[in-house]
């Protein structure tokens, strides 16, 4: 197996891009990131492309062959992963293994969702796909309505409070100011949180991530071939994927994603590092709840702590671990086949030293989390500064 | 939701059917067809559930799902039944403020939408404060 | 004739409205409307009820206090003017919702108030023929009262559930006897895709209501060879809290005869719940031996009249389901723009 680093990234500004279609953001996003790589398009061997609904959102299915034919790169292979708001992150873990594997060199790692071609309704009612038809859905859950039965057990278990959950909400549109590319360029409070307009509750308006049109492109690469590219590669030294029942229901607790712990256990050991080690990650932050749920899945701290933690700024930037320094998916946006792909774009930014104003100092260690539906798929990713 | 989907379902909707692994007795709702500990060596008969349980978490759903908009704001829970599984379920008849975790409920037979203004009924289960 | 009811069962929804609350809409004065009428509020649906739920769950609580094998229920009948499907058995959705499924007969009734009743009758017929062991009648209803009209105070939310069986079977009170009254009177309609029934205003009292509901008394009392005074309870339908008692004077019986049957005062006219909600709620209280009257009566027109002996086993069947009372006293109030929502007179 062949260690795998990124070459280049390419992500375009996230919002409601009324002028840009589907196919021109992803265009753009890849423009970018084969520049940033300093490649030629032809060198590309394959792409996985990242993407949870273009099917119900603009009516289109295929579009691993429509973003290859407009990418002007046939007849190279082409796969559309899907996996909820997982896509990105699987389309990044398939891009390792090939790259690992042996049997691609040079491979493109897209993700791309366009949801405001309908009606914000549609756009949400589009996300519930995610969640269990049947036995979920058809009894009147929402996506934030399941991450609200999450939030409300979690208070009763730990104490978390919804002041905690707005305080990732605050951290988040702070870093996502300092994050040119993010959808909101603005701070919230506290009491702006709390006294927004109820969604499920306890989760209200700003503890939920938005609707979002965006695209996300990272190349990876052969390590050993990569340092032709790039005086720092960043490697990819772990990447863990793991599943968990589609319903909350059926999961023995409410308040830990055991898709996360799973998955992050695979990357943590195949990278050599625990979570001590990590300087700064990108969480999966669809609410407010799921990054307090996420640092602790993840092993930042203790189960049930993850409130306190962000409450006294640990998960600040420069903090003992900077969260989300990208704005998370509440503040930079969620466009839903991006998100894993953008997570691994700051990642690499991160740890190239290229990140601005948001830069954590002397990031030697990343980790990127990216989950689908409420908990049913997660995958995770460790990177780590190539010299 | 079309017709044969819908109808496929009655027994579990109107009447709590689930399976149960003869194997190693365990009790799935909603139903399995493969249970997931015996895997090969399980087998899944049809087992009836009571209807009674009670709430492990709720939420109160102000941005209702696709056609529940008009029943905002309604009671969406977690309700854990007698005999362990696990279900969705709307709480039904009862101010938000009434609910608290543990609290015991019984599941009734409500009407749950319909497919369109010309399209079939759909009805099932919801919680209801005992 | 030897048959009897083996058990019932009954449902009545949460919420009410008050006249008053109606009233105040409107521009009439409340009180002339409650003592006019004799309601004082009504019960009305959620938003997630209909008449095959309230159906259903009286029919589960009728199979719970019967204590029977639900396949071994021969047939269901649900009589209502307001079934969830113009086409589409009511009765297939509650029969499937209490197991009986799929060895039994079934179909829904119309006959206004009286869809009810007439299931009762097909049950006694059909068990004692032979044709089945136990038969179930449910009359239920989510009645519509248009905006404005004076129907608005009345038309409620309920129903009941009878099963039917031999008296040798186990039953908790005997079916004596039946008798039906039947003209072709139209008093009150509904024309196919109407959103709301129309009446004749004065033309539903004499020619209508007390016509059938008195010649089928009169007609049922003279074939037993009984008089008013062999009753402990009457019960006649109750389209508003008035028209039963004047019947009972008419007919000779006393107010105490007939007010703990009497149920519009406080939940409205359930339609085709009415009459086997009255009887229920008689049954709830009941002694062994004691005698009662039912008349039920359907526009259109026509009257059913039975004959009812309790007998010993009703004390201790009927704890086991709960009682009218437990659902009446069950309630939240609501205002008149949350049951305009209710009723989807508003409509988004």
């Amino acid at each position: 197996m062949r260690d795998v680093a990124v070459i280049g990234v390419g992500i375009t500004k996230f919002g409601e891009l009324w002028d840009v279609s589907f196919r021109q953001m992803m265009i753009e996003s890849g423009a970018r990131a084969i520049e940033d790589a300093k490649i030629d398009g032809k060198q590309i061997d394959a792409m996985y492309v990242g993407n949870m609904s273009a099917g119900q959102l603009i009516r289109q299915e295929h579009i691993s062959s429509l973003i290859v034919d407009h990418a002007g790169l046939v007849p190279i292979p082409s796969t559309r992963v899907e996996g909820a708001c997982a896509s990105g992150g699987l389309a990044l873990r398939q891009a390792v293994i090939a790259v690992a594997s042996g049997i691609h060199d040079f491979v493109v790692a897209a993700g791309i969702e366009k949801m405001t071609d309908v009606l914000a309704e549609q756009a949400t009612w589009e996300l519930a796909a995610a969640a269990d038809q049947e036995w979920e859905v058809y009894e009147g859950a929402t996506f934030p309505g399941l991450y609200a039965l999450m939030a409300r057990r979690h208070m009763y278990e730990f104490g978390t409070t919804e002041e905690q959950m707005a305080m990732v909400a605050v951290k988040n549109h702070h870093n996502a100011c300092l994050n040119p590319c993010a959808q909101y360029h603005m701070e919230v409070t506290v009491d702006s949180v709390l006294n927004s307009s109820p969604v499920a509750l306890p989760l209200k308006l700003l503890d939920c991530s938005p609707i979002t049109d965006g695209a996300a492109c990272v190349i990876v690469a052969p390590a050993e071939k990569a340092r032709k590219f790039n005086d720092t590669p960043i490697l990819i030294a772990g990447t863990g994927q793991a599943s968990d029942n589609i319903s909350l229901h059926s999961r023995p607790s409410l308040t830990a994603l055991r898709a996360t712990s799973e998955a992050a256990k695979k990357a943590y050991k195949m990278a050599g590092v625990g979570p001590n080690n990590i300087d700064l990650a990108e969480v999966h932050d669809c609410f407010t709840i799921a990054e307090i749920m996420a640092i602790e899945d993840l092993d930042f701290c203790k189960k049930g702590e993850g409130g306190k933690v962000t409450q006294e700024g640990e998960t600040a930037i420069g903090g003992r671990i900077s969260v989300n320094t990208s704005g998370g998916l509440k503040g930079k946006g969620h466009p839903v086949g991006a998100t894993g792909i953008a997570q691994a774009v700051e990642i690499v930014q991160q740890l190239r030293g290229e990140a601005g104003k948001r830069q954590v100092n002397g990031a030697e260690v990343g980790l990127a989390h990216n989950v689908g539906g409420s908990g049913g798929t997660a995958v995770v990713h460790i990177f780590r500064r190539g010299d | 939701m079309a017709a044969p989907r819908f109808w496929r379902e009655i027994p579990n909707r109107y009447n709590l059917i689930g399976t149960r692994c003869g194997n190693c007795n365990k009790i799935y709702f909603p139903p399995r067809y493969i249970c997931p500990s015996c895997r090969r060596m399980g087998k899944l008969e049809p087992y009836k559930l009571e209807r009674r349980g009670k709430v492990v978490s709720y939420t109160v759903v102000y941005v209702g799902a696709n056609g529940f908009e008009d029943q905002v704001p309604y009671l969406l829970a977690i309700v854990e039944l007698k005999e362990g599984p696990r279900l969705t379920a709307q709480i039904t008849d009862c101010n938000p403020s009434e609910v608290k975790i543990g609290d015991e409920v019984e599941l009734v037979f409500r009407r749950m939408g319909e497919e369109n203004a010309d399209g079939i009924l759909y009805y099932g289960y919801k919680a209801r404060l005992i | 004739m030897d048959v009897g009811i083996v058990g019932y069962g009954v449902y009545i929804p949460k919420y009410r409205i008050r006249v008053e609350d109606i009233a105040k809409v409107w521009g009439d004065d409340p009180a002339r409307i409650e003592h006019g009428l004799m309601v004082c509020e009504k019960s009305v649906p959620g938003p997630d009820e209909d008449t095959a739920t309230i159906s259903v769950e009286a029919a589960r609580n009728a199979v719970k206090q019967a204590g029977i094998n639900p396949q071994d229920i021969g047939a269901v009948y649900v009589g209502s003017e307001s079934h969830p499907y113009a086409v589409k058995p009511t009765a297939t959705i509650v029969a499937e919702a209490i197991e009986a499924t799929p060895h039994l007969m079934a179909a829904d009734y119309e006959f206004a108030c009286k869809g009810g009743t007439a299931g009762i009758q097909t049950c006694m017929g059909a068990v004692e023929a032979g044709m089945m062991k136990y038969g179930m009648a449910v009359g239920a209803d989510t009645a519509q009262g248009a905006p404005g009209d004076a129907l608005e105070y009345t038309a409620a939310a309920g129903g009941a559930a009878f099963i039917i069986g031999k008296n040798g079977g186990g039953t908790l009170a005997t079916i004596e006897g039946t008798y039906s009254y039947t003209t072709d009177t139209p008093d009150f309609w509904r024309r196919e895709g109407g959103a709301y029934p129309k009446h004749g205003g004065r033309f539903t009292g004499k020619p209508a209501y007390f016509k059938h509901v008195l010649a089928a008394a009169h007609a049922l009392l003279r074939e037993l060879q009984l008089s008013p005074k062999d009753f402990a309870y009457a019960t006649f339908h109750q389209p508003n809290g008035k028209f039963p008692l004047q019947a009972a004077e008419e007919l000779g019986f006393t107010k105490e005869q007939v007010l703990p049957g009497l149920l519009s005062p406080t939940i409205g006219n359930t339609y085709s719940g009415a009459p086997m909600l009255g009887l229920a709620a008689i049954l709830d209280q009941a002694r062994p031996g004691d005698r009662i009257l039912v008349v039920s009566y359907g526009s259109g027109a026509g009257s059913d009249a039975f004959s009812i002996v309790v007998k010993d086993d009703i004390e201790g069947k009927r704890n086991s389901a709960p009682k009218v009372a437990d659902y009446i006293n069950k309630k939240i109030y609501i205002d008149y723009p949350t049951y305009a929502k209710y009723r989807s007179l508003l409509v988004r």
